[in-house]
């Protein structure tokens, strides 16, 4: 029994699996936090797809991939905010318009090269089993950047979201702070392309965080609470893709996703039990 | 000209604003000195709540200065307590009413500190004067409507601004509150705090204000309620939809109920 728990830990691409995956998957819940009270979920997803063409043209480059995702990604991010600003479109549509341009734009340079794509569609759809030493290093020093940007602004973006207008009146820069959860949303999402790929990306940024907002009614908890739900669904999902092989990152978003609905279930459950007062 | 410092608590001088060109509200010049309180009357959509917000910098100012202790007031916003007409909150977020109180604390701990004992002190004399200490560790989307109207207020009472800018606070709120709510803020005056008051309560303004505003898109009438509160400035406030009854030696304003 408890061999059958160790024996997959063995291999050495296990082990980075199993660190990149835990790691990317309590970034993503960290972030996912603000994204889900923020209502932000589509502006994750767009920006996921938006990195994609900065990925294909580091490939066609021969440049770091995380680089050129970076780029776009962070790009992608100031542009949706310019466009909802400077015409009537709506925020929702801007995004749409943004983030279907630069995914077209993407698939459209993919196209022009021949007999590569395979690699390309490991980004979209992730290999955690295919992390490499270097990715690790790069995911656990933007993480870091990540985690040090929350813990040192926690109450600021904690008002930021709650409150953005009296955030404003007590002179607080809501602008600039509205653009760095968004570049904290970039940063995460560039570190968990490899892990989970471009287009499940959204759902370890969503998942877990809405789960643990169903568990508590305090901020802080809900953010370790949707931490705690990510990990175990990241070392859940790798298990199933080691015994069962089948592809780590659509493994680790299944998990995430059962967990959330087992919740939502059990609530229902107890509220039905309890007897009216 | 003559320098008079320190002498008003508010400044307002030729100030027009609002969105896309078109102020909403122009040519607006008042001065209110330090411990006073005054109301801000007016029709729906004569500009109270964008005069507020031009105050704060939350919408673009055209023309005009706004001075807070003779400095820029948008420099020292976090002087300013601000209670919003509307919160638009998500009622779901997982704060707690104390949480709530203790973002009023934010300007005065600084960036990328944690909240010390004096401000949990802070918080649990704010959420005191509002009578919400019960609350405290309630989600604040699980208070009624009036409830979360005073720990919003509370949140104002924890920041300890200079002037307080209240946007219709009593609106939708029983008449128990509004008088407990109008005790807070006349104690509040007392103690040396500037508050100003967006209302539709004209009577109240009567009686417990020191000075009202009377504003359609511009300044009718600013001074002490029993002179600023004439036919002719309410006509010009409302239209001619008011009037004005001396009861005994209580003047009170009535709405005209043949023009609603």
């Amino acid at each position: 029994m408890i061999e059958s728990f160790v024996a997959p830990f063995e291999f050495g691409f296990m082990q980075r699996a199993l660190v990149g995956g835990v790691l990317v998957a309590a970034i993503c819940a960290l972030v996912g936090t603000y994204v889900v009270l923020r209502g932000q979920a589509f502006v994750g997803d767009a920006l996921a797809h938006a990195a994609f063409p900065g990925v294909v043209i580091a490939y066609l480059l021969k440049g770091n991939i995380y680089l050129g995702a970076t780029v776009f990604a962070v790009a992608t991010a100031l542009g949706i905010g310019l466009v909802s600003r400077r015409s009537r479109v709506s925020y929702d549509t801007a995004i749409g318009i943004m983030f279907a341009g630069a995914f077209a734009l993407g698939v459209l340079l993919m196209s022009t090269i021949q007999g590569y794509t395979v690699d390309l569609f490991g980004f979209l759809f992730g290999n955690v089993l295919g992390i490499s030493r270097r990715d690790l290093l790069l995911v656990g020093l933007l993480g870091a950047l990540v985690v040090l940007t929350v813990v040192l602004l926690y109450k600021e973006l904690l008002l930021l979201s709650f409150d953005p207008i009296v955030a404003e009146a007590m002179g607080y820069p809501v602008q600039a702070l509205n653009y760095l959860l968004l570049g904290l949303m970039a940063l995460t999402i560039v570190i968990s392309i490899q892990a989970v790929g471009i287009i499940l990306v959204v759902a370890l940024l969503v998942t877990p965080s809405a789960t643990a907002s169903l568990l508590t009614e305090r901020f802080f908890r809900m953010m370790l609470l949707g931490i705690l739900l990510a990990v175990l669904a990241a070392v859940i999902g790798l298990y199933l893709s080691y015994y069962l092989n089948v592809a780590s990152g659509a493994a680790i978003v299944l998990v995430s996703t059962c967990l959330f609905f087992l919740v939502l279930a059990s609530r229902r459950l107890r509220i039905a039990a309890k007897p009216r007062a | 000209m003559e320098k008079k410092g320190g002498q008003y608590c508010l400044e307002v001088r030729e100030l027009a604003a609002g969105y896309d060109g078109t102020p909403a509200i122009e040519g607006i010049t008042f001065a209110i000195p330090p411990g006073q309180m005054v109301g801000v009357i007016g029709p729906n959509g004569a500009g109270k709540s964008t005069l507020f917000k031009a105050i704060l910098g939350l919408i673009p100012r055209q023309q005009g200065e706004i001075l807070l202790h003779d400095a820029p007031a948008l420099d020292q916003r976090a002087m300013m307590g601000y209670l919003p007409q509307l919160e638009e909150i998500n009622r779901a977020f997982p704060v707690s009413v104390e949480d709530v109180v203790m973002m009023g604390r934010y300007p005065r701990i600084g960036w990328c500190r944690r909240p010390r004992s004096h401000d949990d002190e802070a918080v649990r004399q704010a959420l005191a004067r509002v009578e919400l200490l019960d609350h405290a560790r309630t989600q604040i989307g699980r208070l009624s409507g009036g409830q979360q109207q005073r720990a919003f207020l509370a949140r104002v009472l924890a920041q300890d601004p200079h002037l307080l800018l209240l946007d219709e606070p009593v609106s939708g709120v029983d008449t128990t509150t509004q008088h407990a709510i109008f005790a807070l803020l006349e104690e509040l005056r007392n103690s040396g705090k500037t508050v100003v008051v967006a209302t539709h309560d004209l009577n109240c303004v009567v009686e417990r204000f020191d000075q009202v505003l009377c504003l359609n898109r511009r300044v009718i009438a600013y001074g002490p309620p029993k002179e600023a509160f004439r036919e002719d400035t309410l006509d010009q406030t409302y239209g001619h939809h008011l009037m004005i009854v001396q009861v005994g030696d209580r003047r009170v304003v009535v709405a005209d109920e043949h023009h609603r």
